[in-house]
C-alpha cells in the first residue's frame, strides 16, 4: 500500500443542464482551476437528484457529494429546485443525525454566467473535504480501491 | 369493548351495509392479533378479537380491500385513523367501498414487558391480570404500554362514519425527548449509537410491509436494480442506504403510528429517523401533521420562496 501517498478527495458534482453545467462550461473555458477530482454529472434539474444517487455516489468512492443548480427563482423548469432545496436539507439533516459528517454533503446555486462561482465552490468544497479526509461512514468496502 | 365491537361487526353484516369486516383475530400466539376479514356471523362470533393487544394498523389492508367490490368495514382506532385519512389524501383507498367504525383508544400493550412464561392476560380497568407459568401475577395497564401508545400523540378519531366509546383530543406527549437526546451528541456518538441498532437489521422487510405509507406498487427494494432489492444486507453501507430509502420514502407522509418499530424483529428504534424528519419539517416549514386532514399540501410537495438553504444542517450543528 503506498504510503504518504496524498489524499485527493473525490467529488461527485450534480449539475443541473441548464444553469450550473454551463457555469461549469464557462468555468473551463476561462480556463479557471478546479480540482481534476471533481466529476461532473449532469442533470436535467436539480429537482432530478434522487437522494439514493447521493448515497450511490458515497457508495462508489465519493468522498463530498454537491449538487449546484439554478438560483431560486431562475429554475429552468420555474420551481423545481424550490423542491429539491426542502428535500436536500432534510436529507442533509437525516444523515447527519446518522452521524455521517455533515460537511460532505452541499447544495450550491450557480448560474450559467458564474463561471468563476463554480470554481471558487470546487475549490473550497474540495479543500472542505481533503480536511475531513476520506469518507469512511458511508464507504462500501466492496467498492475500496486501495 | 370487545363485545360491542363484536355486537356492530354482526349488526354491519346482517342489516347489509357492508360484506366483509376487518378486524384482528389471534395469531401464532394470543398476544399476537393478526389482521383479519370475516364474512359471517359465526366467524365472528368464533375468532374476532380485541384487546391490549389489537396493536396491529388496519388502515393499509384497505388498499386492496376497498378495491374488491362490496363494502367492508374496518375498526380505525385513533393513530389508524391519521393512517387512513393519509391513504384517503393520497388517492389509494376508494372511500366508497369503506365503512370506517372509529374505536376509542386506551393503549395497548406490549407482550414484551409482562415477563416470561405469560398464558394468558386478562383486563381489570386500570390493571392487567397476568397468569404466567409461574403463578398470576397483577401488572400496572401503564406499566405495560407499548413504546408509541406511552407517547400517543393523539387519541382522536379524525375520521369515521360511527363511533364506538368516546371521541379524543390530542394529547401531551414526548415523542421527540428521544430525537433530541441523540440531537445533543456528537457525530461520532450518534454514528456509533446508529451502528448499533442499524447492524442489527436482518433486512426481513417487515418494517416496509406493515407500514401504511410504504405502500407502493413496485418498491424501489424489490426492484433489482437498485442495489438494495429485498436481501441481508452485505455491508454497513447497504443497511445504512436501506434505512435512509425507506425513512426518507415516507417523509411528509409518515403519520407517525408506530407500526414499524412495533413488528421490528430486531427492535431497531426505527420511529426515531421518522420522528427526526418530523421534527425538522415542523421547525423548518411550520407545523405539519400526516393524516390530520385532507386539504393541507404535504411538506415536499410544497415549498415557499423563502425557505432556509440546506446549509442550515451545518449551521445548527444538526438541527
Ligand atoms: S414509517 Fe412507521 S410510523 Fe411512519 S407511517 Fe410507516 S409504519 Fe407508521
Ligand atoms: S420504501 Fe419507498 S419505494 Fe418502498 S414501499 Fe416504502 S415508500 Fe415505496
Ligand atoms: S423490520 Fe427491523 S430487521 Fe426487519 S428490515 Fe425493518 S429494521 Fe430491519
Ligand atoms: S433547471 Fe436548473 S435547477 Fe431546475
Amino acid at each position: 500500500m503506498p504510503v504518504n501517498e496524498e489524499f485527493k478527495p473525490t467529488i461527485v458534482a450534480f449539475c443541473c443542464n441548464w444553469c450550473s453545467y454551463a457555469g461549469a462550461d464557462l468555468s473551463g473555458t476561462n480556463r479557471l482551476q478546479y480540482p481534476a477530482n471533481v466529476k461532473i454529472i449532469r442533470i436535467p434539474c436539480s429537482c432530478r437528484l434522487n437522494p439514493m444517487f447521493i448515497l450511490r455516489a458515497f457508495q462508489r468512492g465519493a468522498d463530498g457529494v454537491i449538487l449546484c443548480g439554478c438560483h431560486p427563482g431562475d429554475c429552468h423548469y420555474t420551481t423545481g429546485n424550490y423542491y429539491a432545496r426542502r428535500r436536500m436539507t432534510l436529507l442533509f439533516s437525516m444523515l447527519d443525525f446518522l452521524g455521517i459528517e455533515r460537511e460532505r454533503t452541499r447544495v450550491e446555486w450557480v448560474s450559467a454566467a458564474e463561471g468563476a462561482k463554480f470554481a471558487a465552490t470546487m475549490n473550497d468544497f474540495s479543500a472542505t473535504i481533503h480536511k475531513l479526509g476520506p469518507n469512511r461512514r458511508l464507504e462500501d468496502l466492496r467498492c475500496r480501491k486501495d | 369493548m370487545q363485545e360491542r365491537l363484536k355486537q356492530k361487526a354482526i349488526q354491519l353484516l346482517e342489516n347489509g351495509t357492508v360484506d366483509r369486516i376487518l378486524g384482528w383475530k389471534t395469531g401464532e400466539f394470543f398476544y399476537d392479533l393478526t389482521p383479519a376479514v370475516f364474512t359471517t356471523r359465526e366467524q365472528i362470533e368464533k375468532d374476532f378479537v380485541f384487546n391490549v393487544f389489537s396493536g396491529a394498523n388496519l388502515s393499509k389492508y384497505l388498499i386492496a380491500e376497498s378495491r374488491k367490490g362490496g363494502k367492508i368495514a374496518a375498526f380505525i382506532k385513533p393513530c389508524d385513523s391519521y393512517s387512513f385519512q393519509q391513504l384517503l389524501k393520497e388517492h389509494r383507498i376508494w372511500r366508497d367501498n369503506v365503512f370506517v367504525v372509529g374505536v376509542q383508544c386506551d393503549g395497548m400493550c406490549d407482550a414484551a414487558k409482562l415477563g416470561d412464561g405469560v398464558l394468558s392476560v386478562k383486563e381489570d380497568g386500570e390493571n392487567l391480570i397476568v397468569e404466567t407459568l409461574y403463578g398470576e401475577k397483577t401488572v400496572a395497564k401503564a406499566d405495560a404500554l407499548a413504546d408509541r401508545c406511552a407517547s400517543c400523540k393523539s387519541k382522536k378519531i379524525v375520521i369515521f362514519d360511527e363511533l364506538i366509546g368516546e371521541q379524543g383530543e390530542e394529547t401531551e406527549n414526548d415523542r421527540f425527548g428521544e430525537v433530541a437526546r441523540l440531537e445533543a451528541m456528537t457525530p461520532e456518538e450518534r454514528y456509533e449509537f446508529w451502528r448499533g441498532e442499524l447492524s442489527r437489521c436482518i433486512r426481513c422487510n417487515a418494517c416496509r410491509n406493515v407500514c401504511p405509507a410504504c405502500s407502493c406498487e413496485k418498491c424501489v427494494f424489490d426492484n433489482a436494480n437498485s442495489g438494495v432489492r429485498n436481501k441481508a444486507a452485505a455491508d454497513s453501507f447497504e443497511e445504512n442506504m436501506f434505512h435512509i430509502i425507506r425513512a426518507f420514502h415516507v417523509t411528509g407522509r409518515c403519520t407517525d403510528c408506530g407500526e414499524c418499530s412495533r413488528v421490528c424483529p430486531q427492535n431497531i428504534p426505527l420511529h426515531l429517523l421518522n420522528r427526526k424528519m418530523i421534527k425538522d419539517i415542523n421547525e423548518l416549514y411550520g407545523e405539519y401533521q400526516a393524516g390530520a386532514d385532507m386539504d393541507t399540501k404535504p411538506p415536499l410537495t410544497n415549498y415557499t420562496v423563502d425557505d432556509c438553504e440546506p446549509s442550515i444542517v451545518h449551521e445548527r450543528g444538526g438541527l
